[in-house]
């Protein structure tokens, strides 16, 4: 018994030395003065300023859009690195994984600090796009690394019965190989997509003057002070992610109806 | 040549649609945004403006300011991966236990704060240590003398335990729960006792998780130079504020590669200790 509550009570300090920042953010969008050193009452008006800042809902955009089309076209490119991958003897898959294991464990900095140098000599303009390819580049591994495990589950045999059935090879691989994959590639999606999201360090080296994501965005604004729409922009962010993730923790419940109804079919 | 390798892989070997078409793009892409950008380091790390060979770029860590920065961040990050592993063990530990209808819940929560914006987060710390913060107003209220660590190194170790504690306790949890019950239960069958069984079963068996734990906090805490401006104040200056401000302010590429270079050593000397303890070669990072 003493063990347990000893347990709880650890738990619980991690989770509040976790969560105290959070919790601050949130008590920081409702304050009713324009800098955090003070509080100055209750209010829901920098909610409404928010959606009126163009600033803020524009880098809004490109964070979203950049970690929406970054993190499909990683998801392409890491499936099908993955399953190449799976396919290779020991001596090229050692050297492809290790290439992929160069952004994972290189620092931040210098990934960054060598795209910047990359763009700069062969005259790329720096500007969404640079940041668009950073990000692909960032994100493939979280694919591969997740993909790649499931290809050893797959059963070469049913792909071959799929064939012997009269599928094409088209059919085949989307209708039985890649059912097979896709929690995989799913999870690596979101990995990419959430890393893409939160990425600061490799954007501030690739983006181009006038190009904001929310973390350059707030960088900038580090030193004047941040705009309380901001902490409101970050607390309505985190309590949308709260949903969804409370809503995925409860979908083995859902998922039943939908599951009979596809066998049905 | 190709054929050989459709044998090998058996009959897997028609769903390949040709393997080696099928990795072409990937591998285009890795050399050209992985690999050709790490030789650019390398090359203006390694010439001078003019574009002659030097190694004057690389050798400048041995200036004051540059070796001051350098070992103040080997410092700093190993004192925070120590402290994360300290943390993060015991929390492991007891999730790794726990029903596995809670295990997953639990552990979201401790990824959830991740998907705050790491830059907001850690200026929140600003509130909290502050002269007249968060926390000193606590420890007035109790009674306690106010604690004066924004803007010191102690501020900066926080603020990296903080970053990247879920790091260490993801892959620590994972290496964890692969763990055999059977082989807890034999080792308690045979006597030992808990330490015993810490000692020289669960711990021995967690290692891989260890490492790949240390090395996910030490390399982004070694390399940091944000934490170090949010929470050190500007004062404080690491490596990698030595050279984000190379790149940034200063224009001198040269240099700047020429330092990355060295931070590059770090990193490798980290990647091959994870490939010693890293049998499969897949990583255990997820």
């Amino acid at each position: 018994m003493m063990k347990k509550s000893a347990e709880k009570i650890y738990i619980a300090l991690i989770i509040l030395f976790m969560y105290a920042p959070i919790v601050t953010l949130i008590a920081l969008s409702f304050n009713n003065s324009r800098t955090r050193a003070k509080w100055g009452g209750f209010t829901l008006r920098w909610y409404g300023a928010l959606f009126e800042n163009q600033a803020i809902m524009q880098a809004l955009y490109n964070t979203l859009a950049v970690a929406l089309l970054s993190a499909a076209a990683a998801t392409l490119i890491g499936t099908v690195a993955a399953l190449s991958i799976s396919g290779m003897r020991r001596r090229s898959r050692t050297i492809f994984m290790s290439i992929t294991n160069i952004p994972m464990l290189n620092a931040e900095i210098v990934t960054g600090i060598s795209l910047m140098l990359l763009f700069l000599s062969f005259g790329i303009r720096f500007g969404f796009g640079t940041i668009l390819l950073s990000h692909i580049t960032f994100n493939i591994p979280y694919v591969i690394l997740s993909v790649l495990p499931r290809t050893k589950q797959l059963n070469p045999s049913i792909y071959e019965a799929a064939l012997d059935l009269g599928a094409s090879r088209f059919q085949a691989f989307f209708r039985v190989v890649l059912p097979d994959l896709l929690p995989g590639i799913l999870s690596g999606f979101l990995m990419a997509f959430t890393m893409s999201l939160d990425d600061f360090i490799i954007t501030h080296f690739t983006k181009g003057p006038g190009v904001d994501t929310l973390s350059t965005k707030i960088y900038t604004e580090v030193k004047k002070g941040i705009k309380p729409e901001m902490y409101a922009l970050s607390a309505l962010i985190f309590l949308t992610v709260l949903i969804l993730l409370l809503l995925v923790n409860y979908r083995p419940k859902l998922q039943k109806p939908s599951v009979s109804v596809a066998e049905r079919k | 040549m190709r054929k050989k390798t459709d044998k090998k892989t058996g009959g897997f070997g028609t769903i390949s649609l040709r393997r080696s078409a099928m990795s072409a793009p990937y591998l285009f892409w890795a050399v050209a945004f992985i690999i050709i950008p790490l030789l650019m380091i390398f090359y203006y790390g390694l010439t001078d403006k003019t574009g002659a060979f030097t190694l004057a770029n690389v050798a400048a860590i041995a200036y004051a300011e540059h070796s001051k920065a350098l070992w103040l961040a080997l410092g700093l990050s190993l004192i925070s991966t120590v402290i994360c592993l300290i943390l993060a063990y015991p929390l492991a530990l007891i999730l790794s236990q726990r029903k596995l209808s809670q295990q997953s819940f639990l552990v979201l929560i401790f990824i959830l704060p991740m998907w705050m914006n790491f830059l907001l987060r850690t200026l929140a710390w600003q509130t909290l240590l502050e002269k007249t913060g968060v926390l000193n107003s606590v420890l007035s209220f109790l009674g306690l003398p106010a604690l004066n660590i924004i803007n010191t190194p102690g501020a900066i170790i926080l603020g990296m335990v903080y970053n990247f504690l879920p790091f260490m306790i993801l892959p620590l949890y994972n290496a964890l729960t692969k763990i055999d019950p059977n082989v807890i239960n034999a080792a308690h069958d045979l006597g030992a006792n808990g330490v015993q069984t810490f000692c020289r079963v669960i711990f021995p068996l967690s290692i891989p998780g260890v490492i790949s734990g240390i090395t996910m906090v030490f390399v982004p805490a070694l390399t940091t130079f944000v934490i170090s401006n949010l929470l050190g104040g500007s004062k404080i200056l690491l490596i990698g504020n030595v050279i984000e401000q190379e790149f940034t302010q200063a224009g001198n590429w040269h240099l700047g590669s020429g330092l990355s270079i060295v931070l590059m050593i770090f990193i490798l000397v980290n990647m091959v200790l994870t490939n010693i303890f890293d049998k499969n070669g897949e990583g255990t990072v997820l």
